[in-house]
Formats: structure tokens, C-alpha cells, sequence
């Protein structure tokens, strides 16, 4: 019977979990004590617990363990999976001479996962179940492969004792004396599989120094087992192998116990001992895992560093807050305003070079004569008309009638002053200044008195950034003043309404051309001179 | 301890008050506010291009703003520069650490970056006189692995690291100009703002910051998520900021209205998310998970419209090229998939 999930501290967590390792027996069976050790100069400790209630992890719920939350939430499918009530029944299964105890078809999860887990796509069921089965919390009796049919495949429930979430990285000493004790025993479905022993070849030129020690721990394992009743060492067996595929899987199967090397890397408790699956402690001191030294910044807590947040909560406090709605709606508008130009959304024009090979659609996106939707876009924002260069071109040329082109003129200098090599930067620098700002200047902008004050203050260190006010300040000037005339203007106005008749005779050839191609590769000669006709 | 205890008490009062303002503010939600938008229905993308040719874990990738060219790092010590149409590989860049864990291209094509567990950001010249790429500088300053690093042009880089900083840096004298610090965890990404005036990070302290790159100040906090933010991005418009964690959630947080607008979560999705990318308008997050798909999530609605599918291991990195028109992913599995 599965337990409801408790939260227990830490402290309970272990005494329970060293009484099970004394050997309490799966519910579903008879109860079935197994002694402690056999071996008294030995520190074995007999790890057969056999748990149907909820992992009794020894991490910390809190741990920052990456993939906790994901492991938890698995668990409580798997929980319910198992219930008595709500979930699918676990049967025994008669075949040829034998009974299978304790399995349920991959059907029967597919099924159970549709119905319980409010999902409509039969697809999106597999997918949630492969995940499951994947990490090892459910596996089929007759495989190594941990991948989920839906079908009338046998399948098992992994025991907590083993699940993912007690965080085991298990040492290449437990997987020998693993593989060491399945050549011990004399049965069929022990056999080693060709890449187990491969692996076990490997392990004993490894290891063969303390070959005799990893013997002798099988052996006592074998001892253990041997007391147990033949049904339930049977479903251990397979609990303890499927383990063993998810941390050791076979050759080509993705190691879900992969661990992204960044995470890795950070362990919050130095002094985690990594645990064996089979209780053996190193002989001499206990194995530590290597204290990794933690960043020193990720302190918390002296008074300095309180008084740094209440400064930053203060500002933070300071500032005004938009309104979810105007946020909201701001966000809404672009994405529509954007909706056509996003290829995700609308087919692009004439045709997805992706998907047709034909990059005709780059070719219009970088000519100097800008399509249509590219002019539309220049109304968008400033940006956007900055962004295109046919756009800037066109909005320079009217600055230029309008004799207030020094603005954008200054706005691109100092673009471009961001870019050249260091060595450059303070000629440039000055160039800018008698271009734009000195007294008698040739093209002198419009800078407000502060701007400037703060703009020659920063010209006593020429840098890169000196002129970063004023483009500011500029900038505003031009998205609020000249940018609306030039979005009214006759120029701009005309192209934007080009739409119906392409700007001159040869843009129509070209363009027509251009059209006639990329149909023509999908029509016959028929139907392309009918709609040559047409147009 | 007297005055550590009323500082505190101020602090935590500063923290009710911002609260209570952002709470304020909250006359609708987004998902209120989109009600009336019309419903983007499924997005289907199919894999149009795979490009083959690391032999290990693709750990990161980045598209070159012409959205043609795009440059990929893996664990087998290489990064290549690809030509993802004709899938030609333009340079395959061998790397003196294997363990690479970013990699980035310049806006102007002619750098790429990459770092990882040698703590340094390593610039490579992608148009050297003599056609060979060779190593241009190494930013070495962090104390802790490389996690992300994004150009500003070619003379600035930004880095973020594992030591819980990101730090700009002015690539030709190879020094740093600014350290960032105030994350509490170590910092997982970074992404600059449109208008490249601000960049934000995610970090493994489960918040995301935003700093002005100029002053060198952090201007705000996002706190929300329950586990590290492995994955940062902006909204396009540049006014908000997309997260995606561990907690196997991605939100959404408005810098104007300063708090969370709306979480992308579904009950089915039970996975880690590695990495994250909007489309060109915004209406859509493509976000990698660490059950080998990718999921499409409707931004406004935050209903998924789509999945991916095709990766045999972990999706590690994803990118939408500029002018929109392809998703990149690359994938534990060694390979990068253009999907549209």
C-alpha cells in the first residue's frame, strides 16, 4: 500500500532508512525480516530494503539538487500510478511454467496516463511515460532498454530504495560487485548480456588489485539473497538491474543520470558521502566527495550587505510601476503589428527559402529598392527605419530638405565612433566635436545647455562613450520631432502606397520575372502563359 | 545583534512595500488582456536542415546576425562556424579546453567567442589576413567556469560566469571595464537588450537581473522562479524579459510594470528547461527542455501550440536567426537541427 507523501526531517528519514536496510519486505508480499551480516569482520551491510512507500531520500527536500523538482514531480505520478484505488491494478501473470508477480502491461500505463493525467494527444501520453521510464521508475521485466510500449509488454515499478531522487552516483566498486555476483549465481535470467560482460572484463583489469575484496562482498550479497523467498528476490533482482540500466545503460542508450557539467560543479554540502548501493564504506575513511570550493561571493548576510539592499530596495521602490494593462497592451500591440513579418506566424513572401530553396526573399530583404512590407515597417519605429539602410538613406534625404540632417549625421558618427579600433577613437573623437559641437561648427546640433555641459565635461577623457548624452539626447529629438514629419511626408508617403504599382517599369519586369519563376516550376507552360495574359 | 536586527526589519518592510505596489498595479493579467487576440493554433515546424559533424554534447550555439551563418560549441573540443543552408562547415576551430560551454558570434561576422571550465572567454578572429582563425584574445579574470558571453560590438563582450559575476570587457586591450556582482548563485546566462544599453542575467540564485551596462548597476530584480534560471532572453520590443528554470517553468516578467506578467507551465511538461528563444514578433517562445524536445508556447496565451521533436538527447541550445525565418537547436545528441 502506497503511502501518502510525507514531509519528514532528516533525522527520521535516516533511522527509517536504516531499518529498511535490515530488510523489510514489499508489502504486496509476505512480511519477510532478513538478518543483519554474516560476515562480522565485514561492514556489509544486507541493502535489500524493498519499499512500496515514498522514497526515503536522505537529501533534503530543499537541496538544490537540479533536478529535484522534476524528480518530485515524477513521484507523484508514479504514487498515484501505484495505488490501490485510483491506480492500475498489479497482477501476477501465469506464463509457460511460471508466475510473473507484480507487473502491469505498457498499455496499461499509456491508458492510465490519457485518462488520469487530462491529456488528450495519446502522443503526449507516450512521451510522459517514456520520461518515466527513462529515469528508471518504471521498467520492463524482460529488457535492459528502458523505453515504454504501448502494447501488451510486461513492465514493473521501480522501488523507492532506488529511485533517482535519493541522488545515487553509484562507484564502479558497486557495479562490480554487481556484475560479480550475477556470475555467481546459476540461472538463466542472470545471465550477463554482452555489454555486461564487457564491462565486467573491464572492472576486473581495473580493479584487480582489490578483486578479492569486490569477490567477497558479492559473495556475501549472494549469501543475503539466498535467504530471501524465491518471489520476492525475483522482483529485486529486476528492481536492481533496472537500477543499474538507468546508471550503467546499455552502450547507445541515452545516461539519463547525465548531468549538465555547470551543475555539477556546485555542491552546496561539501561533505555528502556518496553512498554505496550495497552499504560498504571504504575501507579506512569514509568516502568524501572532494569539497569543491564554492564561490566565496555567494555569502549572505554581513551588514554591508544588508544595507547594499536596502539602498537597491529603496531606488527599486522609487521607481514607478506601469500598469498590467498598458504593459500588457504594449506587448500585444507589437506582437500583432510584427504578426505578418514573423515567419512562424505568416507564410513569408514570395516563398520560405528554407523550405524552396529559392532565396529570392533574402535577395528583396537586402536590395537597396525596399519592398513594400519593408517600407510599412520603417513606420514601425524610428529603430526599425534606422535599421534598414535604404530606410536611413531615405529618411537622411529628407532630413537633408528639411536642412536638419546634422542630427542624424551626428547620430551616425557617433554610432560608428563605437566601433573603430582604439587607436582611433580620440581623432575621432575630436573630429566629431568640430564637426557638430564647436562654436562656429559646420553642421552644429541642437544640444541643450546640460547636454552639453556633461558632453564637454567628458571630453577631458575621450572615450568611446564620451558622446552618449548627446546621441541620447539627439535621438529623442528626432524619434519626437522630425521622425513624425518624415512618416508624413510626401517621400515616405508615396513609396508606402506604391503597393498596387511597383516603383518603375524595370522594378515591374523584374519583379514579375522574379513571380513568373518560382510559380513556373509548379505549373505547366499552359497555365503559365493563361495567367501571363491575365496580368 | 540589535542593529542587524532592525536593518533587516527594514529591509524586509522595503520588500512589503515594493509588493504592495507592484500588487497595485495588477488591474488585469495578461492573459485577461489577450482574451480577445486571436488564437495562434498549431504551429507545425519540420526539420529542414541537420547539420552533422561534432562528435560529443553540443553545448551552445549562436546565429550570426546574417541569419545564414551560425557557430556551434561541443564537448569534443571544437567549434565550428556553419553555413547552415548549404550545411558546409566554414571553420572548425579546435579549442585548447575541451570543456566549452558557451560560444558566441559577433553582430559584425568577423569574431566569434566561446569559454567554459578554463574560466576564460576566448575571442578567435574569424578574418584573419592569412585565412587562418587564431586565437585573438583570452579574457581571463573569472574565478568561476564561463557560462554564456554575448558581443556588444567588436571591441565589447560581456561574460557571465559560474563565480556568480559577468563582467564587460573591452576586447583589445583585453581588460575588464566592469564587473557586475550581486547574484548569489552562479550565473547561467546572460542577453543583451536591443538597444544594447542593458543586458540581463539568469542565475542559479533563481532570480534574473537587470543591469545597466554603462553605469554598472543592477536596476532590477526577478525573483519567482523555484530553481535556477538556466535560460534569459528579451522580448523583443526590449521591455520585457523571458526566464526559463529548472522548476520546468518559463515566466515572463515586464520591466515597466517590474514583476511577473504571466508562467508558461503545463501539468504534462515535467522537465527542466535548458534554453529559450523568442520569434520575431514575440507571439511565440521556443523553449529546449531536457526531455529532448522543444516546446512552442503561445507568449500571450501561455498555451503550448507546438512541439518539436527529433532530438535523441537533451536539447542544450536554441536560437531564432534575426530575420526570423529559422530555429536552430543544437542537442546532446551531437547534432544541430533548422527547423521552420
Amino acid at each position: 500500500m502506497a503511502e501518502a507523501p510525507q514531509q519528514q526531517d532528516q533525522q527520521q528519514q535516516q533511522e527509517e532508512e536504516e531499518e529498511q536496510l535490515q530488510g523489510s519486505a514489499e508489502t504486496t508480499e509476505p512480511d519477510e525480516g532478513s538478518e543483519g551480516s554474516e560476515e562480522p569482520d565485514e561492514v556489509v551491510k544486507p541493502a535489500r530494503p524493498l519499499l512500496s512507500v515514498r522514497s526515503m531520500s536522505t537529501v533534503d527536500p530543499d537541496d538544490d539538487y537540479p533536478n529535484m523538482i522534476v524528480y518530485r514531480k515524477i513521484e507523484d505520478i508514479v504514487t498515484r500510478i501505484q495505488d490501490e484505488t485510483e491506480g492500475i491494478p498489479i497482477r501476477t501473470v501465469k506464463s509457460f511454467m511460471t508466475k510473473i508477480h507484480s507487473v502491469v502491461t505498457g498499455a496499461d500505463i499509456v491508458q492510465w496516463l490519457l485518462k488520469n493525467l487530462d491529456i488528450e494527444d495519446p502522443a503526449e501520453a507516450m512521451h510522459i511515460g517514456s520520461l518515466i521510464a527513462a529515469q528508471g521508475y518504471v521498467f520492463p521485466i524482460s529488457d535492459h532498454i528502458l523505453c515504454l510500449k504501448d502494447d501488451g509488454t510486461l513492465y514493473r515499478f521501480q522501488a523507492p530504495y532506488f529511485w533517482p531522487s535519493n541522488c545515487w552516483e553509484p562507484e564502479n566498486t558497486d557495479y562490480a560487485i554487481y556484475l560479480c555476483k550475477r556470475t555467481m549465481q546459476n540461472k538463466t535470467r542472470l545471465e550477463l548480456a554482452d555489454y555486461e560482460a564487457e564491462n565486467l572484463a573491464r572492472l576486473q583489469r581495473a580493479f584487480a588489485r582489490k578483486w578479492e575484496f569486490i569477490y567477497m562482498q558479492a559473495e556475501a550479497q549472494v549469501k543475503i539473497d539466498r535467504k530471501k523467498d524465491k518471489t520476492e528476490r525475483k522482483i529485486l533482482d529486476s528492481q536492481e538491474r533496472a537500477f543499474w540500466d538507468v546508471h550503467r545503460p546499455v552502450p547507445g542508450c541515452v545516461n539519463t543520470t547525465e548531468m549538465d557539467i555547470r551543475k555539477c560543479r556546485r555542491m552546496k554540502n561539501p561533505h555528502r558521502v556518496k553512498k554505496s548501493v550495497y552499504g560498504l564504506v571504504e575501507d579506512g575513511s569514509q568516502a568524501q566527495s572532494p569539497v569543491h570550493s564554492s564561490s566565496q561571493h555567494c555569502r549572505k548576510g554581513t551588514k554591508e550587505d544588508v544595507q547594499k539592499e536596502i539602498l537597491f530596495l529603496s531606488t527599486q521602490l522609487d521607481r514607478h510601476c506601469l500598469k498590467m494593462s498598458k504593459v500588457a497592451d504594449s506587448l500585444i500591440t507589437y506582437t500583432e503589428q510584427y504578426l505578418d513579418y514573423d515567419p512562424f506566424l505568416t507564410a513569408p513572401e514570395p516563398c520560405n527559402p528554407w523550405t524552396s530553396d529559392d532565396p529570392t526573399f533574402w535577395d528583396l530583404e537586402s536590395s537597396k529598392e525596399a519592398s513594400q512590407p519593408r517600407v510599412k515597417k520603417w513606420g514601425f519605429s524610428l529603430e526599425e527605419a534606422l535599421k534598414d539602410p535604404t530606410g536611413q538613406d531615405l529618411f537622411l534625404k529628407f532630413l537633408e530638405s528639411e536642412f536638419s540632417s546634422e542630427n542624424l549625421r551626428f547620430w551616425l558618427e557617433v554610432q560608428e565612433l563605437k566601433r573603430v579600433p582604439q587607436q582611433e577613437v580620440a581623432h575621432r573623437v575630436e573630429e566629431i566635436w568640430a564637426e557638430f559641437l564647436a562654436e562656429g561648427a559646420p553642421s552644429t546640433i541642437n544640444l541643450d545647455s546640460h547636454s552639453y555641459e556633461r558632453t564637454s565635461q567628458n571630453l577631458k577623457d575621450p572615450g568611446r562613450y564620451s558622446y552618449e548624452d548627446a546621441q541620447d539626447h539627439i535621438y529623442k529629438l528626432m524619434k519626437s520631432d522630425s521622425y513624425p514629419r518624415f512618416l508624413r511626408s510626401n517621400v515616405y508617403q508615396d513609396l508606402l502606397m506604391a503597393k498596387k504599382k511597383p516603383e518603375s517599369e524595370q522594378g515591374r519586369r523584374t519583379s514579375l520575372e522574379k513571380f513568373t519563376r518560382s510559380v513556373g516550376k509548379s505549373l505547366t507552360g499552359k497555365r503559365l502563359t493563361g495567367l501571363m495574359q491575365s496580368s | 545583534m540589535g542593529e542587524m536586527e532592525q536593518l533587516r526589519k527594514e529591509a524586509e518592510s522595503l520588500k512589503d512595500q515594493i509588493n504592495a505596489a507592484r500588487k497595485a498595479v495588477q488591474d488585469t493579467t495578461l492573459q485577461e488582456a489577450a482574451a480577445g487576440v486571436a488564437v495562434v493554433g498549431r504551429v507545425q515546424m519540420k526539420t529542414r536542415k541537420t547539420l552533422r559533424g561534432h562528435l560529443a554534447k553540443i553545448y551552445a550555439m549562436h546565429w550570426a546576425t546574417d541569419s545564414k551563418l551560425c557557430v556551434s560549441a561541443s564537448q569534443d573540443g571544437k567549434l565550428i562556424v556553419w553555413d547552415s543552408v548549404t550545411t558546409n562547415k566554414v571553420n572548425a576551430i579546435p579549442l585548447k579546453s575541451s570543456w566549452v560551454m558557451t560560444c558566441a558570434y559577433a553582430p559584425s561576422g568577423n569574431l566569434v567567442a566561446c569559454g567554459g571550465l578554463d574560466n576564460m572567454c576566448s575571442i578567435y578572429n574569424l578574418k584573419g589576413k592569412d585565412g587562418n582563425v587564431k586565437v585573438m584574445r583570452e579574457l581571463a579574470a573569472h574565478t568561476g567556469y564561463l557560462s554564456c558571453c554575448r558581443f556588444i560590438s567588436d571591441t565589447e563582450i560581456i561574460t557571465s560566469s559560474g563565480d556568480c559575476t559577468c563582467i564587460l570587457w573591452d576586447i583589445e586591450t583585453g581588460t575588464q571595464k566592469t564587473v557586475y556582482a550581486g547574484h548569489q548563485g552562479d550565473c547561467m546566462s546572460l542577453a543583451v537588450s536591443p538597444d544594447f544599453n542593458f543586458f540581463i542575467s539568469g542565475a542559479c540564485d533563481f532570480t534574473s537581473k537587470l543591469w545597466d551596462i554603462r553605469e554598472g548597476t543592477c536596476r532590477q530584480t526577478f525573483p519567482g522562479h523555484e530553481s535556477d534560471v538556466n535560460a534569459i532572453g528579451f522580448f523583443p520590443n526590449g521591455n520585457a524579459v523571458i526566464t526559463g528554470s529548472d522548476d520546468t517553468t518559463c515566466k515572463l516578467f515586464d520591466l515597466r510594470a517590474d514583476q511577473e506578467l504571466i508562467t508558461y507551465q503545463d501539468s504534462s511538461v515535467m522537465c527542466g528547461v535548458t534554453s529559450l528563444a523568442p520569434s520575431l514578433s514575440g507571439r511565440l517562445i521556443l523553449a529546449g527542455y531536457d526531455d529532448f524536445n522543444v516546446n512552442i508556447w503561445d507568449a500571450l496565451k501561455a498555451e503550448r501550440v507546438g512541439v518539436l521533436a527529433g532530438h535523441d538527447n537533451r536539447v542544450s541550445c536554441i536560437g531564432v536567426s534575426a530575420d526570423g525565418m529559422a530555429c536552430c537547436t543544437g542537442s546532446w545528441d551531437s547534432f544541430l537541427k533548422i527547423w521552420n
